[in-house]
């Protein structure tokens, strides 16, 4: 480490520091992560494993209109945010509820097919390992995109309600990264799910 | 509200009192619930230990029923670590990180009340289960699985009823609660810092917080997963670790010792932060070889996630499998052992003052050692096809545990009390405290070695005469005697302290780091002004104006 | 040096099998005494390699995966005996010679690090940690890679809640709680390889003076192997937590000399002994629930949930080891397995005193 000259006073110098929400946030996600791993790691072990049927190739349909849905949300609470830290909240909210009624259908559309798999299926959770595996790994991260549609939902009516200024955009930022972190997740669970293990 | 001379606000009324601690986000008074809860479970918990140690004392004992015994060691097990441990690490953690890095608050004072809380709520559902089914004389229904929980043992068809249950769902809220309290320690040494402490500036004890935060991150997540599928398994009928629909229970084992093993750095670390702070302080000299132990410490934060496997040597796993863990989990002894010898080399030409934290810490160094040492015998695999479930494993734990971790908290009580009340430990009990317990230490876990190289499995609640076991099981209860004793002591030198100790001053040990330049006990704001530093001993410099740190580092 | 040595051993049975008559040269027996300060009296069980102290001591070893461990523990405890005498060394000096002074209330000398020093305790602990590991690498293939000589006996032993399940596919047998195998000589091996299964929960097979132990997990088979070199019986336990009676699930292991061994495999392929004189006993065995849960071979008796009956009485103990097979404990274990073993799966039988002694009386004439 470099010696300070004495003359310098140390007060005086810039003191940077990050900030506390977002570091609180990655954080979250590296635990989120970490959860994450544990139940795609069971997965991947159990792929094929399963006594007896149904297998994920008989049942599973790829989910591709909610995939791209939930992907391009990603982008458009990009532009959210962008249009916030330049001020312009109209900007804002259009992006902001495009972004919500994107996660929304994707929330539908796992309800559907979970419909479908319950009901004309008869596939369940105590059906087999695949059951088991599929059902806690889809949940899991429908239960993340349900919290993640919780804190967009108040934002929004903020939003509507016209509290949100440019001054907040740090917090939204916050959500933001989460929304973002959902939405990556999501790549995994599916590459997992419906293309290794089908 | 700076006037208070004690935490406790005694001229309030009873109820306001209850209810400002009850609602507080103050992280000093966060920390001294934490440090309160855990002391009551020490308690609790080590009268578990008493219990079977009276049981274990003869061969073919009858004091002690199987279904209780395995209930005790259960309880023991599980208590100590996630409600004794853990807990007052988090104490001690969000009393002094803030102070030390001269700030306010914890980053999120109300998320920190939530970590705490939900780990009060999970030990409180663990003893619920003494209370619940079969009452307490039968003692209740505890969970008898063992605090690994091995699956299938927990499946519903070899556990019925709900004990499995009360274990999972306690330990499923304390670890949200430690996740919550891990972000926290994180984002607080990240984001808090006072001006000048750049991360080469903090004091060790910041640093090793923050290793620890960042560990519990990625090890308190898995076992909560691990937890979430069997409670899946328990209540929703899948079939996670079902042996009948061909799940695996080793996937349980991998899930959970990938908790584990970095579970104990994440108890190790603080100490480790504790004795640095302690050790260099009385011996009057700078830290040797900051930057070393800072990188020590990283490192054994990322090994320690790749060697769970070394709990696992008896599953049956291929060799080249064994031999990479065996591997992973030596390399351990390297950081560590530049840990030891950086200690050593602050001690070194320095003037030690024996006060009671630093005894506390030698016999942590000393015990530390051997309690590695012993980790080394049975991290090579086939020497731990013997060793492993004996009660030599059960030896290496208490050693490093007790030996080292209960050590170092009982340093840290007698270092920072004075800070945190205002008044001194007394001296001479605190010496009475610190034989009395290193004899019955040594008595109760050096002696648990032999019985396990002759072959004592641990988790028996008997065993036969003629196995050459007797004696040494008799030694080890009559140690947990004097460690009675001495925690005995300790808890009266504390209480009486409290009301009737010396006035300690701010700085009453002539120490370095920002908490002492406060007042004691520190007002609610911490610091009046907030400080800004130029070195890591921001009290040094201020003590020797001719021949500041910062010159130097 | 020594480890070297040590890895130069090929994987074979034969080689490796110095009988008993390992002896350390001197300097590794000092070495050895300077461990005391690290573990008390482990110098005293290394040295005395007997089953003295205890039979089930793992310095102690009989065989030959129990012999390389021992050898490769003694290596590395020299190694960890020295580390520890040098930090502790370094220790006390450091406390006796650095005590403040009372006269004196100066500061040291302030040292912020070396690195030289720094550098030299990081390399010399990774050159230690070298040897060790691969020292190490070199037993775990050894003994878990060794192949099957000529002349090996199979067991597949299945652990249940509570008891051990033995069965020889070469033979034909099914045999419980008590393990017979031929002595093995090192000139001609004889081992016994182990299939481990589990019909329940997870146990671990563990005979310290025969081999380290290895866990039995349902649908997770394992295997050991072991190659006594004397007869006698060896002791030890389950080594895995399994539930309630996990402390009073012991193994026994007799080994036998071949031709002991050969004359005991053919008694138990014998059906059970049908003796006129006991047959009201015999058909109250029937009658009463324990068909149901025990084998008896030539007896309508094909339960699976306890262990095998048909040659009962050629077993010294009752219940895995529990207690002495004797008339009187026999009797009170089936009217009570609680007396012996509370927690065992074996419920209590609802038996007149006369119902039992017929029983009982019956059982006794299973040889
Ligand atoms: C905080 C607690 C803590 C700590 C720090 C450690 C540290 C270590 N532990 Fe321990 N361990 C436990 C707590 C801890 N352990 C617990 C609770 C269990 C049992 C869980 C259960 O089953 O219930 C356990 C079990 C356990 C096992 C499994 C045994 C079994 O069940 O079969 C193993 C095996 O490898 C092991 C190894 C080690 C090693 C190698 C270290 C190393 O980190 C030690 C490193 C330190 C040193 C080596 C000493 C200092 C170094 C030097 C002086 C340098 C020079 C030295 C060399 C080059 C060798 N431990
Ligand atoms: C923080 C962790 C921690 C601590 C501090 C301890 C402390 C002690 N432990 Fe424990 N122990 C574990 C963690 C810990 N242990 C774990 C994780 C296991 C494994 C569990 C499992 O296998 O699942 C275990 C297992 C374990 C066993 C093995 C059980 C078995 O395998 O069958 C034994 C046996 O002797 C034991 C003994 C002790 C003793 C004597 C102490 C002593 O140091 C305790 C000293 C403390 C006191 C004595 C309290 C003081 C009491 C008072 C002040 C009140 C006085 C009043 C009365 C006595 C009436 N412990
Ligand atoms: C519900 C099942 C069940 C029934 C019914 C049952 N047993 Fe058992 N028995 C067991 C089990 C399980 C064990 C092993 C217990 C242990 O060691 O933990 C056992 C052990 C035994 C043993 C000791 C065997 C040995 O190898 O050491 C004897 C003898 C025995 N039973 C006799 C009987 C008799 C006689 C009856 C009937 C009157 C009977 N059992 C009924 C399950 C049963
Ligand atoms: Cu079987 Cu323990
Ligand atoms: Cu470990």
């Amino acid at each position: 480490m470099s010696v300070r000259g004495e003359s310098i006073a140390v007060t005086d110098a810039p003191w940077h520091i990050p900030s506390r929400g977002r570091v609180g946030m990655y954080c979250l996600i590296v635990a989120e992560s970490a959860i994450f791993t544990i139940f795609v790691a069971a997965y991947v072990f159990y792929i094929g494993k399963s006594l007896s049927g149904p297998t994920p190739r008989e049942i599973l349909h790829v989910p591709i209109l909610s995939t791209i849905c939930l992907l391009s949300s990603s982008l458009t609470i990009h532009w959210a945010m962008a249009a916030l830290r330049k001020g312009k909240t109209v900007g804002f909210s259009v992006f902001w509820f495009i972004t919500f009624v994107l996660g929304a259908i994707f929330i539908g559309a796992t309800a559907r097919e979970w419909h479908h798999l319950i009901y004309q299926e008869g596939f369940t959770i105590q059906t087999n390992l695949f059951g088991s595996t599929y059902y806690a790994l889809v949940g899991l991260h429908a239960s993340h995109v349900i919290a993640g549609l919780i804190g967009l939902t108040i934002v929004m009516i903020l939003a509507l309600l016209g509290k949100v200024k440019r001054e907040h955009s740090e917090r939204c930022e916050v959500l933001a990264l989460y929304w973002h972190f959902v939405d990556a997740v999501w790549v995994i669970v599916f590459t997992t799910v419906y293309i290794v293990g089908r | 509200m700076a006037s208070e001379a004690l935490p406790l606000t005694l001229h309030k009324g009873p109820l306001a009192v209850v209810y400002e601690w009850l609602g507080t986000a103050d992280h000093k008074k966060i920390g001294f619930m934490y440090i309160i809860y855990a002391l009551l479970f020490l308690v609790i918990m080590g009268i578990e230990a008493i219990l079977m140690r009276i049981q274990l004392a003869h061969a073919n004992s009858h004091f002690l029923s199987p279904q209780v015994f395995n209930r005790l060691f259960t309880m023991h097990g599980t208590t100590g670590v996630f409600f004794v441990a853990m807990p007052i690490l988090f104490g001690f953690g969000n009393y002094l990180v803030p102070l030390m890095i001269g700030a306010r608050d914890m980053a999120f004072p109300r998320l920190n009340a939530f970590g705490f809380w939900m780990t009060a709520f999970g030990g409180l559902l663990l003893y619920g289960s003494f209370f619940a089914g079969d009452g307490v004389l039968h003692a209740g229904i505890a969970p008898d699985v063992g605090w690994f929980a091995y699956a299938p043992l927990t499946a519903t068809a070899f556990s019925p009823g709900h004990s499995t249950d009360y274990w999972t769902l306690s330990l499923l809220l304390a670890g949200v609660g430690s996740i919550a309290g891990g972000v926290n320690f994180v984002a607080t040494i990240l984001c808090m810092r006072c001006p000048g402490m750049t991360l080469s500036k903090m004091p060790l004890l910041a640093w090793m917080n923050l290793v620890m935060g960042g560990l519990i991150l990625v090890t308190i997540s898995p076992l909560t997963a691990a937890q979430l599928m069997l409670v899946a398994d328990r209540y929703l009928g899948a079939h996670f670790f079902d042996t009948q629909a061909g799940g695996s229970v080793v996937m349980w084992m991998h899930f959970f010792w990938i908790f584990g093993h970095p579970e104990v750095y994440v108890l190790i670390i603080p100490c480790f932060a504790f004795v640095s702070e302690i050790i260099h302080v009385f011996s009057r000299k700078a830290m040797f070889g900051y930057p070393a132990m800072v990188a020590a410490t990283v490192s054994i934060g990322f090994v320690s996630l790749g060697v769970w496997a070394h709990h696992m040597f008896t599953f049956g796993m291929p060799s080249y499998g064994n031999a990479f863990f065996v591997l992973t989990t030596m390399v351990v002894a390297v950081p560590t052992g530049i840990k030891i010898f950086n200690w050593l080399a602050t001690m070194w030409g320095g003037k030690i003052r024996f006060a009671t934290p630093m005894i506390f810490a030698v016999g942590f160094l000393f015990q530390f050692l051997i309690g590695g040492l012993t980790g080394m015998m049975l991290a090579t695999a086939p020497f731990d096809w013997q060793l492993g479930n004996s009660y030599f494993v059960v030896a290496h734990f208490h050693y490093i545990i007790v030996g080292g971790i209960l050590f170092t908290i009982f340093a840290a009580f007698y270092y920072w009390f004075p800070k945190m009340t205002g008044r001194m430990l007394d001296e001479t009990l605190g010496k009475w405290h610190f034989w009395l317990f290193v004899i019955g230490f040594h008595l109760t876990f050096d002696f648990m070695h032999i019985p396990g190289l002759l072959g004592m499995p641990r988790r028996v609640y008997t065993y036969e005469a003629g196995r050459g076991w007797e004696t040494w099981n008799m030694i080890s209860s009559i140690g947990a005697i004097f460690q009675t004793v001495a925690i005995l002591i300790f808890v009266y030198n504390m209480i009486r302290s409290y009301f009737l100790g010396a006035p300690a001053g701010n700085d009453p040990w002539d120490a370095w780091t920002l908490e002492w330049a406060t007042t004691s006990p520190p007002p609610d704001y911490n610091f009046a002004v907030v400080p800004s530093v130029r070195s890591r001993r921001p009290l040094w410099d201020i003590k020797h104006p001719d021949d500041p740190d910062w010159k130097y580092e | 040096m020594w480890c070297i040595v040590l890895t130069s051993r090929r994987v074979s049975l034969v080689e490796n099998t110095t009988r008993k008559t390992f002896q350390p040269p001197w300097w590794r027996r000092v070495a050895q005494v300077v461990f005391v300060f690290f573990c008390g009296v482990t110098k005293a069980l290394a040295s005395v390699k007997s089953n003295s102290i205890s039979p089930t001591n793992i310095f102690a070893p009989d065989s030959t995966p129990a012999n390389s461990i021992y050898r490769l523990s003694l290596f590395e405890l020299e190694i960890l005996g020295a580390i520890f005498v040098v930090v502790f060394s370094l220790l006390a000096y450091a406390v006796v010679k650095f005590r403040e002074r009372k006269e004196d209330s100066s500061e040291p000398a302030q040292i912020y690090g070396s690195n030289q020093m720094e550098l030299a305790w990081t390399v010399l602990p990774v050159l230690i940690v070298v040897v060790l590991f691969l020292t190490t690498a070199q037993v775990i293939h050894r003994v878990q890679d060794a192949s099957r000589p000529e002349g090996t006996i199979e067991v597949t032993v299945v652990a249940h809640q509570f008891w051990w399940e033995y069965r020889y596919p070469q033979f034909g047998l099914v045999v419980s709680n008590e393990l017979h195998v031929p002595v093995s000589d090192p000139n001609h091996p004889t081992p016994t390889f182990l299939s481990l299964l589990s019909g329940d929960v997870d146990h671990s097979f563990w005979v310290p003076r025969l081999a380290g132990k290895t866990d039995l997990i349902p649908n997770h088979p394992n295997t050991m192997w072991i190659d006594p070199h004397e007869t006698g019986v060896f002791l030890g336990q389950c080594a895995q937590y399994c539930g309630t009676q996990h402390a009073k699930m012991l193994l026994r292991v007799y080994v036998q000399s071949h031709d002991d061994f050969d004359r005991w495999v053919h008694d138990q392929q014998e059906q059970a002994g049908a003796d006129p004189s006991v047959a009201a006993g015999r058909a109250l065995f029937v009658a009463k629930a324990c068909f149901a849960c025990h084998t008896i071979r030539g007896v309508m008796a094909i339960g699976r949930i306890g262990p095998d009956l048909t040659h009962l009485m050629s077993r010294d103990t009752l219940a895995s080891g529990a207690v002495l097979n004797t008339p009187e404990n026999l009797r009170h274990w089936i009217r009570n397995s609680g007396t012996f073993k509370p927690g065992s799966f074996m419920p209590p039988q609802d038996l007149t005193d006369s119902e039992l002694n017929q029983i009982a009386g019956y059982l006794e004439t299973l040889h």
